[in-house]
Formats: C-alpha cells, sequence, structure tokens
C-alpha cells in the first residue's frame, strides 16, 4: 500500500509563502485561517548558527493521534495514501483532536468542524501534485510515495541528510524536511 | 466544569449505589442524604452535559456519537457509558423517591408502586451495584479523557484516572456532608447562601439526619482525600522523573504560572487544610461545620480548572523552543 508523504528542501524555502496562498485558494481557507504556514527557526550556537526556514502543515502521520482520539470516526486515514482526512458532517467540534495534535495542525473552520491539510487528495487522485507543492516557485517541495524505493521522495531521503517534526511525539510523520 | 461535575456525580453514584444495596429498606430508620444522592445526580450530570454541549462547535451532529463506537476514543467510551449512567441513575432515583421526595411520592402514587417493585432484593443489588460500577468508570473516564491525549504532556499519565475518581468521590462525600448539615442547621442560620441551600435541602428531604452521618462521611472525605493526595504526588513524581518536555509540563503547576493556585487553593485550601479541619472534628477538638465540606468541593473545582488550562498550555515544543 502506498504511503504518501512530501520531502522539503529547506536549503531552497525563501519562505515566499505561495504554498499557503495555493492552499487558501484551492480550498476557499476562510479569512484568519490556513492549512498550512511558514516557520523560521534558527538551530546551532553563535557564531555556528543556521536558520532553517519551513513550510508546515499537518503530518499524516503514520500513528495518527488525532484519528484515535475522535469519537464519531470523522477523523480517519484514507485508503489511498494513509492520508488523514476529516468527514466534516461527522465531526461534532469537540476539539479532541486539536488537543491531541502535537503539531498543532488543526483548526475549527467556522462552520464547526474541524478541518486541517488533505494532501489535495482530490488532486493526487487525478495524477497531480498538491496545489502547494505545484506552485512552489524554488521547487523545494517534493510529493510522492514513501513506500516506493523508487520515488523522488524515497530517493531524496536516501542521497540527503533530513529531520521530522518532534519524532519523540511518536507519531511516525509523513513529511520530511531536507537539511 | 463538565469534568467536575461528572467527577462529582461518579461519586455520589459510588456512594449512594453501596447503600442502596447496604440498606434494609422494609425498616423506617434515617437514611441520611444518602437519599437525594440519585435525584441531586441526575440534576447535576445533565447540567455537566449541557455545558458540555455547549462546548461542542458543530452541535447539531451531536447524534453521531450514537452511530459508532470508536474503542481507541476515550470520548466515545465516555458517550456510551452516559447511555448506561441515565437509567441506573434514574433507577436509583425512583427507589429513594418517597424518602427524598415525599410529597411528590404522594401526588403520583404510580411512582411509589414503581419504588416498592424496585426494593425487590434482586432488582436493589443490581442497580446498587450498576451505580458502583458505573460510578467507578465515570469517574475513571474524566481523567482518561485528559490523559488519551498525548499532545499535552501534563495530561500524559494515566494516573490522571484514579486521581479525578477519587477526587470525584471526595466531593461527593463533601456534597452529601453540606446537605446533611444544612438539614440541620440552615433554618436557624441567617446567612443568605444557607437559607437557600437549606431551602432546597428541606425541599427535598425533611430535616433529622444524625450527627454520626456527618461524622461518617467527614472521616469517609478523609479518606478519599488522603488517597487523592497520594496519587496526586505520585503522578507528579512520573512527570518530575519523566522527559524533559514531561518536566517543563510538570513546572507549569509546581514554580509556573499556575503554581500560586496550584499550592493555594488546590492542595492548600482543597485538600490538606479540609483534611486537619475534619480530623479536628472527628477527635471532638473543634466543632463541626460544613467549611471543611466546602473546601474540598471548592478545591475539587479549581482541580480541574487547573488541570485542564494548564495541560492545554502544556505543549511538546516548549522543551525545543527555549
Amino acid at each position: 500500500m502506498a504511503r504518501y508523504g512530501m520531502v522539503i528542501d529547506t536549503r531552497r524555502c525563501v519562505g515566499c509563502m505561495d504554498c499557503v496562498v495555493a492552499c487558501k485558494t484551492e480550498h476557499g481557507v476562510p479569512e484568519g485561517y490556513c492549512r498550512d504556514w511558514i516557520t523560521e527557526t534558527v538551530m546551532g550556537e553563535s557564531p555556528n548558527l543556521r536558520m532553517e526556514i519551513r513550510t508546515e502543515r499537518c503530518n499524516h502521520c503514520a500513528n495518527p493521534p488525532c484519528v484515535y482520539c475522535c469519537p464519531t470516526g470523522a477523523s480517519h486515514v484514507h485508503e489511498r495514501g494513509g492520508v488523514v482526512l476529516v468527514t466534516a458532517n461527522m465531526c461534532i467540534g469537540c476539539k479532541a483532536c486539536l488537543a491531541a495534535c502535537p503539531y498543532d495542525a488543526r483548526f475549527i473552520h467556522p462552520d464547526g468542524y474541524a478541518d486541517k491539510c488533505t494532501f489535495c487528495i482530490h488532486r493526487v487522485e487525478k495524477g497531480l501534485d498538491p496545489a502547494c507543492v505545484a506552485v512552489c516557485p524554488t521547487r523545494c517541495m517534493h510529493f510522492g510515495d514513501l513506500d516506493d524505493p523508487e520515488s523522488e521522495v524515497s530517493r531524496l531521503l536516501r542521497t540527503r541528510a533530513s529531520h521530522s517534526l518532534l519524532p519523540e511525539a511518536g507519531t511516525d510523520p509523513s513529511i520530511f524536511y531536507l537539511t | 466544569m463538565y469534568l467536575f461535575l461528572g467527577g462529582l456525580v461518579a461519586g455520589l453514584m459510588i456512594l449512594s449505589g453501596f447503600h442502596i444495596v447496604r440498606t434494609q429498606w422494609d425498616r423506617h430508620e434515617d437514611r441520611g442524604h444518602y437519599v437525594t444522592a440519585p435525584i441531586l445526580s441526575l440534576i447535576l450530570l445533565s447540567l455537566g452535559m449541557g455545558t458540555l454541549f455547549l462546548d461542542l462547535e458543530h452541535k447539531l451532529y451531536v447524534w453521531r456519537l450514537y452511530l459508532t463506537f470508536e474503542v481507541a476514543s476515550p470520548m466515545s467510551w465516555g458517550s456510551w457509558i452516559l447511555l448506561g449512567v441515565y437509567p441506573a441513575l434514574i433507577g436509583s432515583a425512583l427507589i429513594t423517591l418517597p424518602d427524598a421526595m415525599p410529597r411528590v411520592a404522594r401526588f403520583v402514587p404510580f411512582l411509589v408502586n414503581v419504588s416498592d417493585w424496585l426494593k425487590r432484593p434482586g432488582m436493589l443489588k443490581t442497580i446498587g451495584f450498576s451505580n458502583v460500577i458505573l460510578g467507578v468508570l465515570l469517574g475513571i473516564y474524566t481523567g482518561i479523557l485528559l490523559s488519551a491525549l498525548g499532545a499535552r504532556p501534563l495530561w500524559s499519565s494515566a494516573l490522571l484516572g484514579p486521581l479525578f475518581l477519587f477526587s470525584g468521590l471526595s466531593t461527593g462525600a463533601a456534597t452529601l456532608h453540606v446537605l446533611s448539615h444544612l438539614s440541620r442547621h440552615g433554618s436557624s442560620d441567617d446567612e443568605f447562601t444557607d437559607a437557600v441551600m437549606s431551602a432546597l435541602v428541606h425541599w427535598l428531604r425533611p430535616p433529622g439526619d444524625s450527627e454520626d452521618a456527618s461524622h461518617k462521611l467527614a472521616q469517609a472525605d478523609n479518606s478519599f482525600l488522603t488517597v487523592e493526595l497520594f496519587i496526586l504526588v505520585l503522578y507528579l513524581i512520573g512527570l518530575l522523573s519523566s522527559s524533559e518536555v514531561h518536566l517543563r509540563a510538570a513546572q507549569l503547576l509546581l514554580t509556573g504560572p499556575y503554581a500560586a493556585v496550584f499550592w493555594v487553593f488546590v492542595i492548600g485550601m482543597g485538600i490538606l487544610l479540609p483534611l486537619v479541619l475534619q480530623f479536628l472534628q472527628a477527635q471532638q477538638r473543634i466543632r463541626h461545620t460544613i467549611v471543611p465540606a466546602l473546601l474540598v468541593l471548592f478545591g475539587g473545582l479549581l482541580l480541574r480548572f487547573v488541570m485542564v488550562s494548564a495541560g492545554q498550555s502544556s505543549h511538546w515544543l516548549q522543551a525545543f523552543s527555549q
């Protein structure tokens, strides 16, 4: 079974926020909310400092706490690619998933249900890249099947140093950052 | 607020469940305010459920809870447990109704017939033990609900289940203690709050509890408070001996922004002071009052507020962003 994932080259990302705009446009994300965002982290000790600019979103974890805590099954793992999705008309807006997510990737949509990144599964099923990946001007974002050793994402993970976010949380994220 | 009311109701269910099983219903004796517990529990639980419902963001879809059973979700377990809690509470309320609300029983004789039917030994045992078992599940559930949300390090402990269970038992015993005490002294008290409470209590049941019942409740309360304190200490030791994120989470309570409320109101006024006062009362060194019981209720409420607020402030990212 495929496991969709993203590999993001932090050396190429310039934090232009095109991915954020593309996502908001693609999904009609309401004003004041976003499904992906940019963070800047300074690492190391002076004078050997390094800044990492990252585009972040739901990590579509293989061990997703948001799915486990959902009382109605609205949060679920999609049969294709292990993508974590929310069925709006099954969600009661209890906010348990918001409290369970260590990445703060979810928010309550003004219509009352939990909302988040879908990896643009509607585009992926048509053979397209997610909107954020498709518009990236520096080509720093790569999307593909992590379980396929021949995919571009697997090749990048084999050849470059990378890390995921909060591996200590034990969620097994599907997004990796090249350093 | 729901966690507090749910825990309190769980405590009342356990105490009144044991009372239903142990009482000889064919004998006329003073049964204290255990008889008011099921009716009070129904009111308080409905209030708690109301606050829970108001907290939902997609309210019209609440029925979705009962179209599925999600094994890994404590909230799903809780919603199904509540389906059992209501019938058990209604059963025990019907058993105690003639004692708790004699005026209602006089106006609706049918309820007395139902009550008599339920007072058969087999039914009493079934309803009594159902109340105890469902009370334990409800009390533990309020803690496990939080501990299942692993992204909040302060809640990452299964000890929250027993902690909230014993806190619920202590607040349940304190509630019975307050009701019992006010029914004896409320009418002669000029204070507004006591007058209101006494009016409520007299409506529920005429005065006449023995001093002995209050002493027993105070002693039971002290046992529950001691266990609660013991679990709280173990819970904090667990966090302090764990990883950096859990250490920082514990410091939110011990030395951080929630420390004043935690030490002064939860530990000091909510557990230690009532323990000492109730101990001195039991030794007949000071006059018996409801002050310790009120402090226990206040401490139980603040324990939930502190745990929920501090828990939401604790985060995995804290350890890496400072």
